[in-house]
């Protein structure tokens, strides 16, 4: 059975109520915000509910937002249905003082490496990750690379020119 | 040529003069065994240059090593990320001297369009290199042009590379121990 995107949002609504912060539909994708300390247990609600079944988590990433005070980080989980072949997009904010937030791991296991990801690059932790350490830059590196503050460039670079990449 | 008897002083054995160096630096040079570490579009290329159509095996280099511990020569041929630098290195200090170094393509030479934190902006910062090959990826005609560059360092070097204070010079330079077993 294949759920509409409109047919969804009631339904989640139905199932989370209060819980959900926002709600809108992008990329004919329905994205809901939530609050950040509630995630593991949504996700659970979301996956272990009979009719929704989202028992496939697509992605999980972080975003950084320097603009958004108190706001900064985002973590982003696309759940899928296979029953209903639908997604489901999930926002959870962080400050920049305390980037934490509850692992999912022990819910979907494809998690674990997808957390490590995200705290590689965004220095956001995963609380009760089983393994939570670099996972794609070198072990040695001091910093979280694409968080904006970071120039994208390599900070040693001696032979390459902006001019020659197309920025002036 | 004259009489018959001079069949033996013909057909006998013959012998010609020069340096241990030079005919050493010729067995050496017609025999360089390449470990190729490709990790790119420029792997690609080198694959056409190993194959039937450009044929390194006329230069006796058909035998790949991929076993650092048998190969002469090091072609480092794509892009090295940062987190791959200290493998290159091991591999690097695994092979036996004497030993060469083939940087092809960008990448491998300067970090080429990755112009970012990731990626190692050339590996002549961790290791040090014989001969550059440009391009981007370079066509087979460019490798075989740095491998016959190679060969004309094998043919010219002494024997006894690893022993010169240049050369110990240049590894602590890269901070790579020379084992020296008493030998000078």
């Amino acid at each position: 059975m294949v759920l509409s995107n409109e047919d969804l949002q009631s339904q989640v609504e139905a199932l989370l109520g209060a819980n959900i912060l926002h709600s809108e539909i992008n990329f004919d994708i329905l994205s809901i915000e939530v609050a950040a300390d509630k995630i593991h247990s949504i996700i659970a609600q979301l996956q272990k509910d009979e009719k929704l079944r989202f028992e496939f988590l697509t992605i999980l990433g972080g975003v950084h937002y320097p603009e958004q005070i108190n706001r900064e980080f985002a973590v982003v989980y696309h759940v899928h249905s296979w029953k209903h072949k639908i997604r489901l997009r999930l926002k959870a904010f962080l400050p920049l003082s305390n980037p934490s937030i509850d692992s999912i791991t022990d819910l979907y296991p494809c998690a674990n490496w997808m957390e490590r990801e995200t705290y590689d690059f965004y220095g956001i932790s995963f609380n009760n990750h089983p393994d939570l350490r670099r996972i794609l830059n070198e072990d040695s590196m001091d910093y979280f690379p694409l968080r904006k503050e970071y120039a994208l460039e390599d900070a040693t670079r001696e032979d390459k020119d902006d001019r020659f990449f197309g920025r002036f | 040529m004259g009489k018959i008897d001079d069949d033996k002083v013909i057909n006998g054995e013959g012998y010609q003069l020069t340096t241990l160096d030079k005919a050493v630096g010729l067995a050496r040079a017609n025999s360089v065994w390449p470990l190729p570490f490709a990790t790119s579009c420029c792997g690609i290329e080198f694959m056409a240059t190993m194959g039937s159509a450009y044929d390194m095996s006329r230069f006796g280099m058909e035998r790949l090593s991929f076993s650092p511990r048998q190969a002469d020569l090091l072609i480092v041929a794509g892009t090295i990320s940062k987190k791959l630098g200290p493998i290159l290195k091991q591999v690097y200090e695994q092979m036996a001297e004497p030993k060469w170094v083939l940087s092809v393509g960008a990448c491998a030479s300067s970090g080429g369009i990755f112009d970012t934190y990731s990626v190692l902006q050339g590996i002549d910062r961790i290791i040090p290199v014989d001969v550059y090959v440009p391009g981007c990826p370079p066509r087979p005609e460019q490798i075989i042009d740095g491998v016959m560059n190679i060969h004309k360092l094998v043919k010219k070097e002494s024997m006894r590379r690893r022993y010169s204070s240049e050369y110990k010079d240049l590894m602590s330079d890269y901070k790579i121990e020379i084992k020296d077993n008493g030998a000078k």
